[in-house]
């Protein structure tokens, strides 16, 4: 497929630019669905070049308790897809490139199709799908090649070098590489298994490649950026709204850690 | 293979893992490399005799099968004077069916060269089943349970912990099975690589849902030949409570070319389908996906998944089967809920007519019996699944009915 949208070409743009991109994530209706509005802004503010915004789900079995925490407190928000997509809306309005990132079922209970399109209208890019796997694909294929939307997949570091390729030739926009076999939440080190693994990507595909899982600080995000194309920060910024119960306060805080990220993934 | 639909066994095949629409895998890719790993394993098992062998010896010397068909005269009388045979499961060691599938995935946690199980549990009955089978082949055992089913079923953690496993509470989400097996499948994904996820039901990605089915098919095979034995005729209606719908996907399964047999599930009916508190996926859910499978869900507009609620913790989840959710959809299989009271009428009767406690779980197949035999008449044979006893449940069931503790 060769369509263009705001997060390709973002990559070819970063890429001239000698460094990573950097995209945050956040689940929307989190702290509130006003709030979640609030930190986008600010994260966009300190220099975050894209943004994934979560579909909070129920049953998010690829996230560590930081994420679904955050999930939980979101869905007692009352969070729903309209409010995900008017979230998308809001952020790409700020001229950033939009994801997001979403567990299959609430894809499926919208309709795959309308999901797509919906995404298409505000503005997005493209989905992240952490648990729909390319065998079960094809629907989604269809839907989001008909609305010039990314599909992107996770890769793992246990993804067999066979397999490997039929996995990121289905992906568009990025492939996003999961740093370690594990859950989403902050680590003291970024795995020495994400060099690797982005190496065996690059052997498959040339598009570009993220690093989330593990990516809190600007060192962390400056040692990825070595070698990745983007990197991918979530339970860092959730942890800051956490701890901050004053969203004015919590977007300080976000926004000075976006900027030092972004000052990290610069290249030597 | 004739299904009583025309459906037959290659379509039901056609794209291995799938039934129909439902099945599949929708899971983090981390774990296909696992999952293929087990397809494996377990296809290799199913064709080796040695296996076979190995495992039907355990079940000889240690599950104590085959189990007995047990005739119910007395608790028959109230079901329209049907005769009813109960396939004894609950006299299995450890009390349930649950045993049939975690000695073979425990032989398979071996053959694959894992040393380490994780599984979840609601009531505690696949956790202690897990726990069971991990001290007699030597595994480290982890099991995953929700907080508030940890205080619910005390007893039953002292038993695990007995014999050798940890425990470890949940408290995300809504603090039951539910959350428990998110917590497991983070675990795998993590642990991948030294660990085997001993899933408890037919549910989850393939090939469990497979695999499981297959460890207590057992159950239908043995149950087939000795009705035919006793009556000489083949049953009107097999009856088994459904929840993941493991114990009932293992009796109906050897019978679906019988298309004369009716295939009944029960599912958890709670207070009432209406009431919106109830665990009665197949009768109050619509498709989705939960758990790595396609199947019916308890879900919202948003795809949210709707927390259950039944009086049997064991039947007290929002998903079911994917298989079930093929043979209810062309109609090889029938579902209905039974609620909370319904249960216990027939919990309390059985108990009394034939001296035998049921689970809580089993007592809503046993009140489906009620109903069909009343149906079908004096001159109809019903096969019941008695899935497990009811030791773990005398406190809930002395609570039920006023009697001080």
């Amino acid at each position: 497929m060769s369509y263009s949208t705001p997060l390709s070409e973002l990559f070819l743009r970063t890429k001239s630019e000698n460094r990573a991109a950097l995209i945050g994530y956040l689940p929307a209706g989190f702290p509130t669905i006003a709030g979640s509005e609030k930190v986008i802004a600010a994260m966009v503010e300190g220099g975050v070049d894209a943004v994934e915004i979560g579909f909070p789900y129920s049953d998010p079995v690829m996230d560590g308790p930081v994420i679904q925490d955050a999930a939980e407190q979101s869905l007692k928000n009352g969070t729903g897809a309209k409010d995900v997509f008017n979230l998308l809306a809001s952020t790409t309005a700020l001229g950033v490139p939009g994801v997001v990132m979403t567990y299959w079922n609430p894809i499926e209970r919208y309709g795959v199709d309308a999901f797509a399109q919906s995404l298409k209208n505000a503005g997005g890019s493209g989905v992240i799908t952490p648990d729909l796997t390319i065998e079960e694909s094809q629907k989604w294929a269809s839907a989001a090649m008909a609305n010039e939307i990314n599909r992107i997949y996770v890769v793992a570091p246990s993804t067999s070098d066979k397999r490997m390729p039929l996995v990121t030739q289905q992906c568009s926009g990025f492939i996003y590489a999961a740093s370690l076999m594990g859950v989403t939440g902050t680590r003291n080190s970024v795995s020495g298994d994400a060099r690797e693994l982005v190496t065996r990507i690059r052997e498959t595909s040339s598009l570009p490649v993220a690093v989330g899982l593990g990516v809190s600080n600007a060192t962390q995000a400056h040692e990825v950026a070595a070698y990745a194309d983007g990197v991918i920060v979530g339970s860092a910024f959730i942890r800051l709204v956490q701890e901050n119960s004053d969203i004015d306060a919590a977007c300080a805080a976000v926004k000075t850690l976006a900027s030092s990220l972004s000052e990290g993934v610069r290249r030597d | 293979m004739n299904l009583s639909s025309g459906v037959d066994q290659a379509t039901l095949n056609e794209i291995v893992g799938h039934f129909g629409q439902y099945g599949g895998r929708f899971v983090p890719e981390a774990l296909i490399g696992a999952l293929d790993q087990l397809e494996a394993a377990h296809q290799a098992a199913k064709n080796d005799p040695l296996f076979q062998a190995e495992l039907a010896e355990l079940h000889r010397t240690y599950t104590g099968r085959p189990s007995i068909l047990t005739e119910a005269k007395r608790f028959a009388e109230h079901a329209g004077g049907a005769r009813i045979f109960l396939k004894r499961e609950d006299l299995n060691h450890t009390g349930s069916h649950k045993i049939n599938n975690v000695l073979g995935q425990a032989l398979l946690t071996k053959r694959m060269g894992k040393k380490r199980i994780i599984a979840e549990t609601g009531a505690g009955q696949h956790g202690v089943a897990s726990a069971t089978a991990a001290a007699l082949m030597g595994l480290e055992c982890v099991i995953y349970m929700g907080e508030e089913d940890t205080k619910r079923q005390a007893l039953n953690v002292a038993r695990m912990k007995l014999l050798g496993a940890e425990v470890v509470p949940v408290t995300q989400g809504s603090k039951t099975l539910k959350d428990a097996i998110n917590e497991a499948m983070r675990d795998w994904v993590t642990n991948v690589e030294s660990t085997h996820y001993l899933l408890g039901t037919v549910a989850g990605p393939h090939p469990f849902p497979e695999m499981v089915r297959d460890f207590h098919r057992v159950i239908g095979v043995e149950a087939r030949a000795q009705i035919l034995e006793e009556t000489g005729r083949l049953p009107d209606a097999i009856l088994a409570c459904v929840g993941g719908g493991s114990n009932a996907i293992g009796i109906f399964h050897p019978f679906i070319d019988d298309s004369s047999v009716r295939l009944i599930g029960l599912e958890a009916g709670g207070s009432g389908i209406d009431s919106g508190k109830h665990a009665a996926t197949i009768s109050g859910g619509t498709p989705g996906v939960l758990h790595g499978t396609r199947t019916y869900v308890l879900q919202d507009e948003n795809g949210q998944t709707v927390e259950s609620h039944s009086i049997s913790a064991g039947l007290d989840y929002p998903g079911v089967g994917p298989e079930h959710a093929y043979l209810h959809d062309i109609g090889r299989a029938e579902y209905r809920a039974i609620n909370d009271d319904q249960a216990m009428e027939a919990f309390a009767l059985l108990s009394r007519t034939e001296g035998i406690i049921p689970a809580i779980e089993t007592a809503h197949a046993l009140a489906g019996a009620l109903i069909v035999g009343r149906e079908l008449g004096p001159d109809a044979l019903l096969l019941i699944n008695l899935s497990g006893r009811g030791d773990k449940d005398v406190q809930t069931a002395a609570q039920y009915f006023g009697i001080p503790l």
